[in-house]
């Protein structure tokens, strides 16, 4: 069967599960609709957790990104795995023990302020949205890719199904299709790993065959190092950025990912602290088995790629390299007329992309008219060492199909819940909080569906038609997080000094002031100014790393803020004192 | 129940936290990025240990350190009844 064939059949297979959990797992009351009625097993939580955090760019595009920065690359494992350590130990327990539905739920009470709660969820939509963006785009050219539909009819069906779960399901319907999402995603990655790393290196797990010997008994390693040398990159395995610009760059991304609101609301929906402590590590373990293996795919791809292609006349190179060449992720331009494919250091085009036209030259290549005047020939799009690992090891069809499904069972698993978070936020913290605190129940249901509505038509256009900005953006959401967050929440459990001036005051500077750094050094304001310079960064922190720098900020401005205003009163002191013992939490109340 | 118990188990936990925070702090911070170059010059069969460290090493023991701590909290709510 071909590969069209086989993907038809396992997409249709595995959404065909996703519907029938939504449609078993509909949600009655608000409870169940923002936090699944608070009886989620720790497992279950663990893989929707694990399901809801790997997104599209996990699974499709971080192996990639790691193959063409070696070293570099280590800032997205530990900054990505990491944080989970500290939502563990200083967020997931005490959030439960609070016991309400969302991130601003907590901001508001236990600050004693609606102008708390309302900066609170102006940061939890800037967050989510430019975050969700980048997920519909990921379904859209997953479909296109391997189906060969359109992109906006590609983004259109991830639209419906998400919209179908979420919409009649909320969080109980999400979670279920996240446990099944995340069996279909992870089996996806690590199949195709399994058969590279074996026929690379005899040894099955690609974790120990990273480190293994290929077949003249050298070792993996030190032969990619070698090649890279040689051809004019850096070294593999050490790396080309700033030791300080690696450690910013790595915190932000770390306390990013344990102020994420659609990671810590998925610790609302155990019964006890004990399950949210427990679920925590169960989230990080599924998580490390793509995140341990991803690195290694890296090295096998990498590797791979160098040895078929480099100095091989592009006439015998393999079918792979043509079929992602025709899809446009693969460029080749003869720029010394010998026939062959040169690959070295530096771009090989001017721009980004490659710019194709409609001529092929006389190997049979497509024609770019973009090529620059570096000895480079080849471009070659990060994504497809994923994409294209299971062709270039030569598996069968139905594990290309496989990681299709895989692909888009990330995209949809992270979207979800960014959307349940999003319509939460409008739902429950703006009308049920803000606007009108006499609605009932099923009135704020049918909000939370209402607003969920919305959300996916409005993230389904930015997939569509998607903004320059937003992949760009995307990686900063992290930082957004970060500066905005994090602070206010630790803050509010472990200083019980801490009060309402001193965390609006920190929220307030840290996002701008992170903001104002993505704009001026990342995406420039919107066509009217380009984005500065590196070499105008301030102590050379990129702005990837410079959550970290508005983080600390925020919590120097929160501590000196709060000591000169007055402190919090008895009540909320009393909260404080409550949410640090884990015993008598009861289920998470409704108010 | 009784302020000092509270506070005493509070206490504690917050002994947990620097103990574990200063491993999660020491194997990817610092075996991973701060003293990379130094642990590059030793070699774990194919690897260099600092790269190790980098890519696999502190995955695994980030995981460890959640289980660990996990095990150690049950054990103080058991001891100061504070467990359900």
């Amino acid at each position: 069967m071909s590969v069209q064939t086989w993907t038809w059949i396992l997409v249709g297979i595995t959404f065909s599960i996703y519907f029938g959990i939504a449609i078993w797992a509909r949600a009655g009351s608000t409870k169940e609709f923002y936090i699944a009625g608070g009886g989620v097993s720790p497992l279950a939580n663990g893989m929707a957790t694990a399901a809801d955090w790997m997104s599209a760019a996990s699974f499709i595009s971080m192996a990639g990104i790691i193959s063409f920065a070696g070293y570099d690359g280590s800032v997205y494992l530990m900054g990505w795995t990491g944080g989970y350590v500290l939502l563990a130990l200083l967020l997931a327990p005490y959030l439960r023990k609070f016991g309400k539905f969302t991130v601003p739920d907590f901001i508001g009470d236990r600050y004693y302020s609606n102008t708390a709660r309302t900066v609170a969820v102006f940061c939890a939509l800037i967050v989510s949205f430019t975050y969700v963006a980048g997920q519909m785009r990921g379904v859209g050219i997953v479909f296109s890719q391997f189906l060969q539909v359109d992109i906006i009819w590609g983004v259109i069906i991830g639209m419906i199904v998400v919209l179908f779960f979420a919409f009649l399901g909320g969080m109980k319907g999400i979670t279920y299709t996240q446990v099944a999402q995340y069996c279909v995603l992870i089996f996806a990655f690590m199949v195709p790993a399994f058969f590279i790393s074996l026929q690379m290196t005899g040894n099955i797990i690609p974790q120990v065959g990273m480190g293994g010997t290929l077949e003249d008994g050298s070792y993996l390693l030190d032969t990619l190092d070698s090649l890279h040398t040689k051809l004019g990159f850096s070294e593999y395995t050490t790396g080309s950025k700033s030791t300080w610009d690696i450690f910013a760059i790595t915190l932000a991304l770390m306390v990013g990912t344990a102020g994420l609101p659609h990671v810590i609301v998925r610790f609302f929906t155990v019964p006890k602290v004990k399950d949210a402590r427990k679920s925590a590590g169960l989230a990080l373990l599924f998580i490390a088995i793509l995140y341990t293996t991803a690195p290694a795919i890296a090295v096998f791809a990498r590797t791979n790629l160098i040895t078929t292609v480099s100095e091989q006349p592009y006439s015998s190179s393999p079918d792979w390299l043509k079929n992602w060449e025709n899809t446009g992720l693969i460029a080749w331009t003869d720029k010394n007329n010998d026939g062959k494919i040169q690959y070295v250091a530096g771009s090989s085009i001017e721009g980004k992309k490659p710019v194709y036209t409609e001529d092929r030259g006389k190997h049979g290549e497509r024609l770019i008219s973009n090529a620059n005047k570096s000895t480079n020939e080849l471009y070659v799009d990060r994504d497809i060492m994923v994409l294209a690992n299971p062709e270039i090891a030569n598996l069968p069809n139905w594990v290309i199909a496989l990681v299709a499904a895989g692909g888009l069972a990330a995209a949809l698993s992270t979207a979800a819940g960014l959307l349940l978070v999003i319509s939460t936020s409008i739902s429950h913290d703006l009308i049920k909080k803000q606007f009108k605190p006499d609605i009932s129940d099923k009135g704020e249901l049918l909000a939370a569906r209402i607003s969920i509505l919305f959300a996916v038509i409005i993230a389904g256009l930015f997939g569509i038609y998607p903004p320059g900005f937003v992949a760009a953006v995307v990686a900063l959401a992290f930082g957004l997080a970060a500066a905005s967050f994090f602070p206010a929440i630790i803050l509010g459990i472990f200083d019980k000094r801490m009060n309402r001036e001193g965390a609006i005051a920190g929220m307030v500077v840290g996002i701008t002031l992170m903001l104002f750094y993505m704009i001026r050094y990342r995406t420039g304001l919107i066509g009217v100014m380009d984005p500065r310079p590196a070499s105008e960064w301030w102590f050379g922190t990129s702005p990837e790393g410079f959550g970290t720098v508005a983080m600390v900020v925020n919590v120097i401005v929160s501590l000196v803020v709060s000591r000169m205003t007055p402190p919090p009163p008895q009540e909320v002191q009393e909260i404080v004192e409550r949410i640090r013992i884990p015993s008598g939490v009861g289920e998470a109340v409704e108010h | 129940m009784s302020n000092s118990k509270a506070k005493e188990y509070w206490k504690k936990n917050l002994r947990y936290l620097a103990i574990l925070l200063t491993i999660w702090f020491i194997v990817s911070y610092g075996c991973g990025i701060l003293f990379v170059d130094e642990l590059n010059t030793i070699r774990m069969g194919g690897f260099k240990l600092g790269f190790w460290f980098a890519q696999q090493g502190s995955i695994y023991v980030f995981v460890v350190l959640i289980f660990v701590y996990v095990r150690l909290m049950n054990k103080l709510d058991k001891e100061y009844g504070f467990d359900e």
